[in-house]
């Protein structure tokens, strides 16, 4: 007689997920990002559908993997894939997420008008540039700490 | 049916695609993800020359945008056509001639006024034939047409900034867009050209309206947009039945620097 363990619940699965970071960004986690969408558990396995933040993001696959490796102690095939079912935008942010951007340095996402400084708070900014580093962040400049920092772009 | 015998080989390519309008599908989103991919790699040659650091930046974002966003249209068509074709093999294993994207991205980048031109007249297109996908009734194309629209207000922003100080600045810098202007204007229209079962597309609701309805609505903003610059009315199009076959030179040069790595040692994994 085969003994089955239990199926793990999704809510187990998610918190697994909190410890997998964007890896140009590891002070949030891809639950922090708002990347999960879905995340099904039946007999066949784990599947978890992310969302990308933008199309042609290069970290997806490091993504991927990392969350395949987050999963596989819990004894069921994982299957993590990427979806367009809804687009991913910055309101998916959670609270945390944002927190964890200023940590990093990076300013959470807003209107250019309401970007603050991630180091001093201050709202003196200018934009620098709409485009930075990254495809996800935009350049700008803090006249009160006379610091350049990035800012998340909202989509 | 526009231009059947650049079209020809295509139609033997897709043997088991289905009926006509599979065929037309697979058609529209092989001609979408070329155009993307050629304007991205050709676009990449700034990175490292832009001319300002910032544009160089911006340029590479731009870049890699189309990248993606080609490589997301050729994941559809491999599910659209399913004949054991990857991505990377629609990407880098056609011959110069298999390719499907508009004659104005079959130019040289040229310099910055041609580029930010070039850029100008495709985004603005690509923005209205993305906004005549927003409803479609293909869900995988309806759903990243709604993903990537929400990027390219990002690029539409960046070449309306662009084509305004060009054409502001006067002197050399609004010489070289005029010139620019002059030499791409008759291939604008090429990205919106009707491609073959325009029909069938729409009738399907695959496309919300036909191409040359979708041109018309560009041409009357390009338009109020060139009005409001001072600049030369855009020509009709020129031999609109060639609109995405006989490609360039330098298209040809393009292609050989693109496939140039996946050809040094065929079949490897990278």
């Amino acid at each position: 007689m085969v003994m089955t363990a239990p199926l793990p619940t999704a809510a187990a699965v998610r918190s697994l997920l909190r410890s997998v970071v964007d890896p140009e960004i590891p002070t949030v986690s891809i639950v922090d990002l708002g990347l999960v969408h879905d995340i099904r558990v039946d007999a066949r396995g784990i599947a978890v559908e992310l969302l990308p933040t933008f199309v042609a993001c290069p970290a997806l696959e490091v993504i991927r993997s990392a969350a395949i490796d987050a999963l596989v102690g819990l004894g069921s095939p994982v299957d993590v894939s990427f979806t367009f079912a809804v687009p991913w935008t910055t309101d998916r942010l959670t609270d945390a997420g944002h927190a964890g951007l200023r940590k990093a340095g990076i300013a959470p996402p807003a209107p250019p008008a309401d970007v603050r400084c991630p180091f001093c708070e201050s709202g003196n900014v200018a934009m620098d540039s709409l485009f930075g580093p990254a495809l996800c962040r935009s350049l700008f400049y803090c006249r009160a700490c006379r610091q350049p920092f990035e800012a998340f772009k909202p989509i | 049916m526009t231009d059947s015998a650049a079209f020809e080989p295509l139609a033997m390519d897709f043997d088991g695609a289905g009926d006509g309008g599979e065929r037309a599908l697979a058609l529209l989103l092989l001609s979408m993800a070329d155009d993307e991919f050629v304007i991205g790699f050709s676009d990449s040659e700034w990175t490292g020359i832009g001319p300002i650091l910032e544009e160089d930046v911006a340029i590479s974002s731009l870049a890699q945008d189309e990248l993606g966003h080609a490589q997301a249209l050729y994941g559809l068509l491999v599910n659209t056509v399913a004949d054991g074709r990857d991505a990377d093999a629609w990407a880098y294993d056609r011959p110069p001639e298999g390719y499907l994207h508009a004659r104005l991205l079959d130019h040289h980048r040229g310099d910055w006024a041609m580029t930010i031109a070039r850029r100008y007249l495709y985004d603005t297109a690509d923005a209205a034939r993305l906004e005549a996908l927003a409803g479609s009734s293909h869900q995988p194309l309806r759903e990243l047409v709604a993903k990537i629209r929400r990027e390219e207000r990002y690029h539409l922003m960046h070449v309306q900034t662009w084509i305004e100080r060009l054409a502001d600045a006067g002197g050399e810098s609004r010489a070289r867009l005029v010139a620019a202007l002059a030499t791409l204007a008759p291939d604008a229209g090429t990205v919106l050209a009707p491609l073959p079962g325009d029909e069938a597309l729409v009738r399907r609701g695959i496309v919300t309206e036909a191409f040359a309805t979708i041109e018309a609505r560009w041409r009357d903003a390009v338009g109020a947009t060139f009005r409001s610059l001072g600049l030369p009315t855009l020509p009709p199009t020129a031999d609109p039945d060639h609109a995405r076959s006989g490609h360039s030179d330098a298209f040809r040069a393009l292609h050989a620097e693109l496939t140039m790595v996946r050809q040094s040692e065929v079949g490897a994994t990278w």
